[in-house]
C-alpha cells in the first residue's frame, strides 16, 4: 500500500516536473501534447459559447478545465468529441486530426467523454451498461450475432473486466438492477465505469464528482491518480477547487468562451485574472488560502 | 346464436392467413419500434413491395416465385435505404413524416393509372402467383374440433407459422447478443451509445432495413395467400393495426407480435361474428346496429379495449412493468 502511494507520488511528482517548465500563459505549447486544439469557434446565435485560439494537454498528467458557469467548458467538451459541430477550428489528437469526424469515430480513437447530465441507458442492467462500453466486440455484427459461438468467450472477458471495474467503482452491490433505478451520485459513477470499458487514451469527465458523496470522492480520487499511472491522460471540467487542486498536475481556465489562464494548481487560484472572472468585480481575495470560499461565491 | 360457428371462426382466424401476415409484420416492426425506438410508420409500403414483386415478376412476367420473393427482398432493402438515408442522422420524429408518406407514395403509384398495365390500377392483379408451391401441399382440408382450413390455407399457414418461428427465432438470437445490446441502448439513448465508439447510424439502418426484409415478407404471404393483390389493403391502417398488436403483446417481447397478432385476429372476429349473430338472431335490434355497421363497430371496441389494455396493463402482455416506471423517475 505504502509503496504504490510512494509510486503513484513519484508519478504525480515527474508530471509536475515537466510542466514546471512550461510558462503559465494561456495557449502555451507542451513538451508532449496529446492533444492540440486552434481557432476552435462555435457559437449559438449571437451568443459566443466557445472562442479557443489554441489550447494543448500534456499527455499522461490529469489536466482540470475549470470556470464559471456558462463559461463553454461542455461546449467545448462536445465540440471537440465530435457531439456538436463547430463555426471553426481544427484539433487532432496523438498527431491525426479528429475535426468534423463523428462522436464514435473520436471515442474509438480513444478520446472517451462522459457527460454532465448522466446519460445510463435507463432500461439495460448495469452490467449490460457496462458490457456496451467494451470496443471490437464480435458480437457487435449483424451477423456473427448470430452465432453465439463467435462471441461467447470476448463476452465473458468483458464480463470479467466489467465486474473489476464495478468493484472499484463500488457498484458490484447493483449489477443486476435497472440502470434507471441508480441514484443521481451511482449513475455519475456508473457512466465513468463505462467510459472506463471503452478503454480510452484520454478520459474526459463532465462534472465527474458532482452528487457523489465525500467519502466515495476520495477513492475516486485516487482511482483517477491510478488511472495516470497505468499511462492514461485525463481531462476533467470540476467546479470542486478542493479536488481540482488535489487530483490535477494542470488547470486550464475558461471565461465567456475563451482559455484565460492555464498553470499549476497553485499558480492559477493565485492569478488575478482568474479571482476577476470568478468574481466578477475586482476583489482583493487571497485565493490560495481561501479556495473554498472562492468555490461558495461560484456556486452561489 | 350460434355458438359454435361463432368460436370456429374466431379460433381458426386466431391462426389463419391475417394473422400470419400481421403477425410477420409486427415482428418486423417490433424490431424496429421495439427494440431500437425507430418511429416507422411505413410498414404498410414494405410489405406493397413484397406482395408487387411476386404479384408483377410471377403473374405479369412469369419469373419463378423465389426469384420474385428475392427480388422483393431487395426491393425492401432499397426501399429502407432511400428512408433511412436521408432521415436516420435527424430527429426521430423525421422517420414517422417520411415513412408515412412514403408508404402513401408506394400505394398511390401503384393504383395509378399510367401504370394500369404493369401494376393493374386500383384493381391490383390477380392471377396464378404460386401454383407450383401450392401444388407441394400434400394435405386435404384440416378440420378438428374449433379449427376448419381449407386445403389451401392450410398449406399458406402451415409454411407461415413455420416463417414465424424462424423470424422469431433469429429476432431471439440478435437481441440476447452484442448486436441487440447496442440496439437497446440506441433506444435510450443515442448519445451515450455513440460516446462508447458505436455507429449508431448503421445500427439503426440495419434495424430499419432487417424490420423492412420482414415486413416485405408479410406482402408476400398475404399476395400468395389471396392469389391477388390490391394496392388498397397496403394502406396506413395496415401500420395502425401492425403497431396495436406490437403494443398489444408489449414491444421488446419476442413473443410480444405473436401473442399480439393472434389476440388482435381473434377478438376481431370473435366481436363481429358475435354482433351479426346477435342482429340477425333478432337480440340486437336492427335500428340500433344493421349488420354492414358491424365492421367499424368492431374497431370501436378493439379499440375500447385498447385503451383499458394501456390503463391496466401499459406494458402490454408480455412488457415488464418495473421496466416501464423507469421512465417516470
Ligand atoms: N444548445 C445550445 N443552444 C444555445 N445556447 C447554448 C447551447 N449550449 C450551450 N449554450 C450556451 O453556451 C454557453 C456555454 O455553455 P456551457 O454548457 O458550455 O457552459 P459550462 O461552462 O459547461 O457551464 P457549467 O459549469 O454551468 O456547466 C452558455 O451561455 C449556454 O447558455
Ligand atoms: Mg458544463
Amino acid at each position: 500500500m505504502s509503496a504504490e502511494s510512494t509510486d503513484s507520488r513519484q508519478q504525480a511528482a515527474a508530471a509536475k516536473q515537466v510542466l514546471a517548465g512550461v510558462d503559465p500563459v494561456p495557449g502555451v505549447a507542451k513538451p508532449d501534447a496529446i492533444f492540440r486544439g486552434d481557432s476552435i469557434q462555435r457559437s449559438f446565435g449571437g451568443l459566443v459559447a466557445v472562442d479557443v485560439a489554441h489550447l494543448e494537454i500534456q499527455r499522461n498528467t490529469i489536466t482540470a478545465l475549470i470556470g464559471p458557469n456558462g463559461a463553454g467548458k461542455t461546449t467545448f467538451f462536445n465540440v471537440i468529441t465530435g457531439f456538436d459541430p463547430p463555426n471553426a477550428g481544427t484539433w487532432e489528437f496523438e498527431g491525426h486530426s479528429l475535426a468534423r469526424k463523428p462522436a464514435y469515430r473520436v471515442a474509438r480513437d480513444g478520446m472517451v467523454r462522459t457527460f454532465q447530465l448522466t446519460k445510463v441507458l435507463s432500461k439495460l442492467t448495469v452490467l449490460e451498461n457496462m458490457r456496451l462500453g467494451a470496443q471490437d466486440q464480435r458480437g457487435e455484427g449483424l451477423f456473427s450475432a448470430l452465432v453465439p459461438g463467435v462471441w461467447r468467450r470476448q463476452e465473458r472477458e468483458n464480463t470479467e473486466r466489467a465486474l473489476e471495474l464495478l468493484k472499484k467503482f463500488n457498484l458490484t452491490h447493483v449489477k443486476d438492477e435497472f440502470a434507471g433505478a441508480l441514484s443521481g451520485g451511482q449513475r455519475k459513477l456508473l457512466e465513468m465505469a463505462r467510459a472506463m470499458m471503452a478503454n480510452p487514451t484520454m478520459l474526459m469527465l463532465d462534472e465527474p464528482m458532482a452528487g457523489v458523496n465525500p467519502a466515495l470522492t476520495q477513492s475516486l480520487l485516487e482511482h483517477i491518480k491510478e488511472l495516470r499511472e497505468e499511462g492514461l491522460t485525463i481531462f476533467f471540467i470540476e467546479h470542486d477547487m478542493d479536488m481540482v487542486r488535489d487530483v490535477s498536475d494542470w488547470v486550464v481556465v475558461m471565461a465567456q468562451g475563451s482559455v484565460i489562464a492555464e498553470g499549476s494548481p497553485g499558480h492559477v487560484m493565485r492569478d488575478q485574472v482568474v479571482i476577476d472572472a470568478y468574481l466578477g468585480a475586482h476583489h482583493d481575495v487571497a485565493l490560495t488560502e481561501s479556495g473554498e470560499s472562492l468555490t461558495r461565491k461560484a456556486d452561489a | 346464436m350460434d355458438w359454435l360457428s361463432i368460436f370456429q371462426n374466431s379460433f381458426t382466424q386466431m391462426v389463419g392467413v391475417a394473422a400470419v401476415v400481421y403477425c410477420l409484420a409486427a415482428l418486423g416492426l417490433n424490431i424496429q419500434f421495439g427494440y431500437a425506438g425507430l418511429l416507422n410508420f411505413g410498414q404498410a409500403g414494405f410489405a406493397a413491395i413484397g406482395a408487387y414483386a411476386v404479384a408483377v415478376l410471377v403473374v405479369t412476367a412469369g419469373w419463378p416465385l423465389w426469384l420474385a420473393i428475392l427480388m422483393g427482398v431487395v426491393g425492401a432493402i432499397i426501399f429502407g435505404l432511400l428512408l433511412g438515408v436521408p432521415t436516420l442522422r435527424l430527429r426521430a420524429d423525421y422517420l414517422a413524416i417520411v415513412t408515412i408518406a412514403a408508404a402513401e407514395i408506394v400505394r398511390q403509384v401503384a393504383r395509378s393509372v399510367t401504370l394500369n398495365d404493369y401494376l393493374g390500377g386500383s384493381d391490383g392483379i390477380t392471377g396464378k402467383y404460386a401454383a407450383d408451391w401450392y401444388a407441394l401441399n400434400p394435405f386435404d382440408g384440416f378440420e378438428w374440433f374449433i379449427f376448419r382450413f381449407s386445403k389451401n390455407d392450410l398449406w399458406v399457414v402451415i409454411n407461415g407459422w413455420i416463417l414465424v418461428a424462424i423470424v422469431a427465432l433469429i429476432t431471439w438470437l440478435l437481441m440476447r447478443s452484442p448486436w441487440g445490446r447496442v440496439l437497446k441502448g440506441i433506444r435510450e439513448d443515442e448519445d451515450a451509445v455513440r460516446s462508447l465508439g458505436k455507429n449508431v447510424y448503421l445500427y439503426k439502418m440495419q434495424a430499419l432495413i432487417l424490420g423492412g426484409v420482414i415486413g416485405a415478407l408479410a406482402g408476400v404471404i398475404f399476395a400468395m395467400a389471396a392469389q391477388s393483390v390490391q394496392p388498397d389493403n397496403y394502406s396506413t391502417t395496415l401500420t395502425f393495426y401492425v403497431y396495436v398488436i406490437v403494443i398489444l403483446g408489449g414491444a421488446a417481447r419476442v413473443f410480444g407480435p405473436i401473442v399480439g397478432a393472434m389476440i388482435f385476429w381473434f377478438l376481431l372476429v370473435f366481436i363481429s361474428e358475435v354482433l351479426n349473430n346477435a342482429v340477425r338472431g333478432g337480440f340486437i335490434s336492427s335500428d340500433i346496429l344493421s349488420t354492414d355497421q358491424i365492421g367499424q363497430v368492431r374497431f370501436m371496441l378493439v379499440g375500447l379495449g385498447l385503451m383499458l389494455l394501456m390503463i391496466f396493463r401499459p406494458q402490454g402482455i408480455f412488457g415488464d412493468k418495473k421496466e416501464l416506471a423507469l421512465d417516470e423517475r
